[in-house]
């Protein structure tokens, strides 16, 4: 798989570590939050079928994480955004 | 029809007019008193002992494509219980029991063939993990031996006993471990369930739960609404999919595990090795193809099928044990779906919805598990508690922090 990364181009997925759904990004507030809710937090998963958007990592490049957009049923890649700008986008501060 | 050496005979004489098809076709009934999800291994099999072992019922298996046209044909048909902890071991050591006497028991010739596993040893550390799981496995019933650098070396000569990352010290053995026709496990179980009336609905997938007041009452079909009392789902790769039908999120994430055979070859290994270290294991097939496999790909998918990095890893492990390896070209290399919980143990158990029970979870271990998981899943089906050799699979294990954490990892979720 090619990831077309916003900054550094088309990159092979074989540079990145892959973390999972991208849902990741909103972790419950860990003094407010509930147990139940850290373990939906934590083990529960929509787990898709068709486009998922997924954390990966550039570790062997400029160590950006990346939200991508993927169709889990071809392995095809829709969208490629920095995980930075999602964040921001969902209103954290960074 | 009874399978013996006597029929063969017999139609051989008579020009082999007397053999009938394994199963039925059935049309399906307006309802069952038990309806399994999923015509693999372990739906099957669940099928098959809740009719044999547990109650006379009207049971129906629902398939989506065809019988064992999913996991149960594509894994690398490896069967053993070399297991560590307590909520594991004493399950696959059931499991391997069943194994020895499943042919007899339904009458159908799956190849179980006993020829061993062994796990490679390269440090003295891994000597210690390596003895301490034996001992486990020995106080749970099963069989363990450690073998030197000498005895392994009189198996398998043509290893690199001598590499210089991973040399080989010794290795953890049971003999009671090997490999079965995987094709012929889902087959024996389909035909031994025919037998006993149940209902295998082939190209029927499920589209829906009809639930009421926290009740399930059937399921949602390609072939219409089918009526159920109780319902369980056993279709580890698609456990997601399904159960969001009943509007529930699992600790699974799906990701394709590859698995590779070479071009047949004269025999050469005679058992099942594994190394560890290298991400790498193999057997050889009675039509003397090897059969080996590594690593899971490492994200989610769908697609039945892997890419090009894991295969070179995977066949670089394997170069490093047996470097004759690279004189052997691949045949084939495909992939399967595996449900990967986040501890890394499966799942039997019920669910909030009443009369639904879910069985899933397998990650990359479900064939061996086949036998056990279905007569686990037949027994909570049956008599809503589970098996007292399946207690520890539970839903609930992350919440209350009692996860099963085979590989010593701890409870991450990002292990996978």
């Amino acid at each position: 798989m090619i990831i077309n990364h916003p900054i550094l181009g088309p990159r092979d997925a074989q540079e990145f570590v892959y973390l999972g759904d991208a849902s990741l990004i909103q972790r419950p507030d860990g003094m407010t939050a509930s147990i139940e809710a850290f373990h939906d937090y934590t083990y529960l998963r929509d787990n898709s079928a068709g486009p998922h958007r997924e954390l990966w990592y550039h570790e062997q490049g400029d160590r950006s994480w990346l939200v991508v957009t993927r169709n889990t049923l071809t392995h095809e890649i829709l969208k490629v955004e920095l995980a930075r700008d999602v964040a921001r986008a969902e209103g954290r501060s960074r | 029809m009874r399978y013996s050496g006597f029929r063969i005979l017999k139609e051989a004489l008579t020009g082999h007019k007397g053999w009938t098809p394994a199963w039925r076709d059935p049309e399906p009934q307006a309802s069952y008193d038990y309806v399994i999800v999923g015509g693999g291994g372990h739906g099957l099999a669940t099928a098959y002992y809740l009719a044999k072992e547990f109650r006379q019922a009207r049971i129906a298996v629902l398939e989506k494509g065809y019988l064992g046209g999913g996991n149960v044909g594509r894994n690398t048909t490896i069967i053993r219980s070399n297991y560590l902890l307590d909520g594991n071991e004493p399950f696959y050591e059931f499991s391997l029991k069943l194994w020895e006497g499943l042919e007899q028991d339904f009458n159908y010739n799956a190849m179980v063939s006993q020829r061993g596993i062994i796990n490679l040893i390269h440090t003295d550390a891994a000597r210690d993990a390596a003895t301490r799981r034996g001992n486990a496995m020995i106080l749970n019933g099963a069989d363990a031996e450690l073998l030197n650098r000498d005895q392994v070396k009189a198996m398998y000569p043509f290893l690199n006993f001598d590499d210089a990352r991973f040399p080989i010290k010794g290795a953890l053995m049971q003999r009671r471990g090997g490999t079965v026709r995987h094709d012929a496990v889902a087959w024996g179980y389909a035909r031994g369930a025919d037998s006993r009336g149940v209902d295998l609905i082939q190209n029927c997938e499920v589209t829906g739960m009809r639930i009421e007041n926290g009740r399930i009452l059937g399921v949602e079909t390609s072939r219409g609404f089918i009526g159920a009392k109780k319902v369980g789902v056993a279709v580890a790769g698609s456990s997601s999919r399904v159960m969001a039908h009943a509007g529930m999120r699992l600790p699974i994430e799906s990701h394709v595990l590859q698995a590779f055979v070479s071009e047949g070859l004269k025999p050469l290994i005679d058992g099942v090795m594994t190394f560890g270290a290298g991400h790498f294991y193999v057997s050889q097939s009675d039509k003397g193809g090897l059969v080996f496999g590594g690593d899971i790909d490492g994200y989610n998918s769908y697609a039945q099928r892997g890419n090009l990095p894991v295969i070179e890893d995977v066949i670089e492990g394997g170069m490093a044990l047996m470097p004759m390896l690279g004189r052997a070209r691949l045949l084939r290399a495909w992939g399967g779906i595996m449900d990967m919980s986040m501890d890394g143990s499966p799942i039997i158990d019920r669910t909030p919805v009443e009369g639904l029970y879910f069985n899933g979870g397998w990650c990359y271990g479900g064939f061996k598990a086949t036998p056990a998981s279905g007569w686990c899943f037949a027994h909570l089906l049956a008599r809503d508690e589970p098996h007292p050799t399946a207690t520890a699979y539970r839903f609930d294990r992350f919440l209350k922090g009692l996860m099963i954490d085979e590989k010593g990892q701890g409870a991450t979720p990002n292990l996978h």
